[in-house]
């Protein structure tokens, strides 16, 4: 039993291992790195796309506590790519380890964003659309919606990891960029394909740049690249109980570090704002952004331009 | 019914990168038969009276120059001369517009010929790269190659 949760374990860390690796592979390759200025969010989506050819290889982690039950540790891989200035499209792959249990791969998602509105305005509204296959096991918790409780992710591996769920997600994600400020409302509604009712969630989020201004030279710790922020997000019930009973709500500061060499560190620790929650989750990722992406894969089914 | 799964799973992928690809070739429509510049003859002419705020700042060149290099320097090249993928920013239709157009280009993008959106990055920053693109300058070179431009 032990060398299989050893060999298992080994294999899905090689999933955070390969992405990081990946990241590296990129930035040895060639690829021009972008610097990147992402927020500090983990759940909320700001009305930012990634730009046209980029791509962004990402790597997430939660640490969760657990009443009746032990903890966890969630994982996932993220590929964002910007196939235009107005339209994002990202891929997941989700795992977990649950301590004294077994380490499983989750599931997957497949996620697009896009930006209907040419230009900026006060209110900016993006449109996103995500196919999940995961199965009950997943503790990523990339989102709250509907009755999700706690309680969920006690259920043992082994039972949880047989129920597998096909679900779409919309989100309507409200953003504003206001003196330096970033201020952002997603309204979440997601229909499990095997007849459930539609269930809702919310993420809310504010952030802003340690410093508004630019340094007039190259530095890795100038506070403009550190953006700090708040982040809020909960279920809201489903269509035939739609409200705040069961559901569970979380609040947490976040941090981003964006370095000029394309890599972003994050971390944001959360706290559970009621008994249906997790009592803290400890959330951190790492992205590296190259450019140049779309054009490689172009110029795979083109050949070289004249 | 796993195969049918992975059938699926492997049909939205395929449709995902399709559409990205195509996505990229649907901008090389005719619409960009226009002038590359024609954006900056649509900035309100509110927005182009906007006057930079850090134009005395003595570090603003300098900084915008470092911002210039993180942000800008992949697609419009070494010293705004143009590249593969967007056009020379030392042509005279750039060197001449206002500061408040090329803030309001900035900060709006033209998001349909993949010029993105940069409001992520806060108004100074916006008006520091403006200050440095200014301080450019009109290049002969980047003029010509601007003018073979679709």
């Amino acid at each position: 039993m032990m060398p299989l949760l050893l060999s298992k374990s080994f294999h899905l860390f090689g999933l955070s291992i390969g992405t990081l690796l990946l990241s590296s592979c990129l930035s040895l390759a060639g690829f021009s790195p972008l610097a990147a200025q992402e927020n500090p969010y983990i759940v909320a989506y700001d009305h930012n796309l990634e730009e046209p050819g980029s791509l962004e290889v990402e790597y997430f982690s939660t640490f969760g506590t657990q009443r009746g039950g032990p903890g966890f540790h969630a994982f996932w891989a993220e590929f964002e790519y910007g196939a235009t200035a107005w339209w994002t499209t990202e891929f997941y792959l989700d795992a977990q380890s649950t301590f004294g249990e077994s380490t499983v791969f989750t599931g997957f998602r497949w996620e697009n964003r896009v930006r209907p509105l040419k230009r900026e305005h006060f209110i900016n509204p993006v449109l996103y659309m995500e196919f999940e296959n995961k199965n009950e096991a997943d503790k990523i918790l990339k989102e709250i919606e509907g009755h999700d409780v706690e309680a969920d992710q006690a259920v043992p591996n082994s039972i949880a990891r047989q129920q597998v769920t096909r679900e779409i997600e919309l989100k309507l994600i409200l953003s504003s960029n206001y003196k330096g400020w970033n201020f952002t409302e997603n309204t979440i509604a997601a229909k499990n394909l095997s007849n459930h009712p539609w269930e809702f969630g919310y993420a809310l989020g504010a952030s802003r740049p340690l410093a508004l201004k630019g340094a007039a030279h190259r530095c890795n710790f100038c506070l403009q690249h550190f953006i700090a922020g708040v982040e809020m997000y909960g279920g809201l019930g489903d269509r035939w109980s739609f409200g705040l009973h069961d559901t569970s709500h979380y609040l947490g500061p976040g941090l981003a570090w964006n370095l000029p060499s394309g890599w972003t560190f994050r971390l944001a620790p959360t706290f559970g704002l009621n008994g249906n929650s997790h009592q803290f989750l400890l959330r951190w990722g790492v992205s590296y952004e190259v450019s140049g992406f779309g054009r490689m894969v172009e110029s795979m089914f083109k050949g070289q331009e004249r | 019914m796993k195969f049918r799964l992975y059938v699926v799973a492997s049909g939205l992928l395929f449709a995902g990168l399709g559409l990205a690809l195509w996505a990229q070739d649907g901008n090389k429509g005719p619409e960009q038969k226009e002038s590359v510049y024609a954006e900056l003859g649509r900035v309100p002419e509110k927005e182009r009276q906007k006057t930079n705020p850090l134009a005395k700042d003595a570090e603003a060149v300098a900084a915008g120059e470092v911002l210039f290099e993180e942000h800008c320097e992949e697609c419009h090249g070494n010293r705004a001369m143009g590249g593969k993928k967007a056009p020379s920013l030392r042509a005279a239709e750039v060197q001449n517009a206002t500061p408040g157009a090329i803030f309001w280009i900035l900060t709006n993008g033209v998001v349909r010929k993949k010029m993105p959106v940069w409001s992520k990055l806060p108004e100074p920053q916006r008006w520091q790269l403006v200050s440095y693109i200014k301080s450019l300058g009109i290049a002969e070179a980047a003029s010509e190659d601007a003018s073979r431009k679709p």
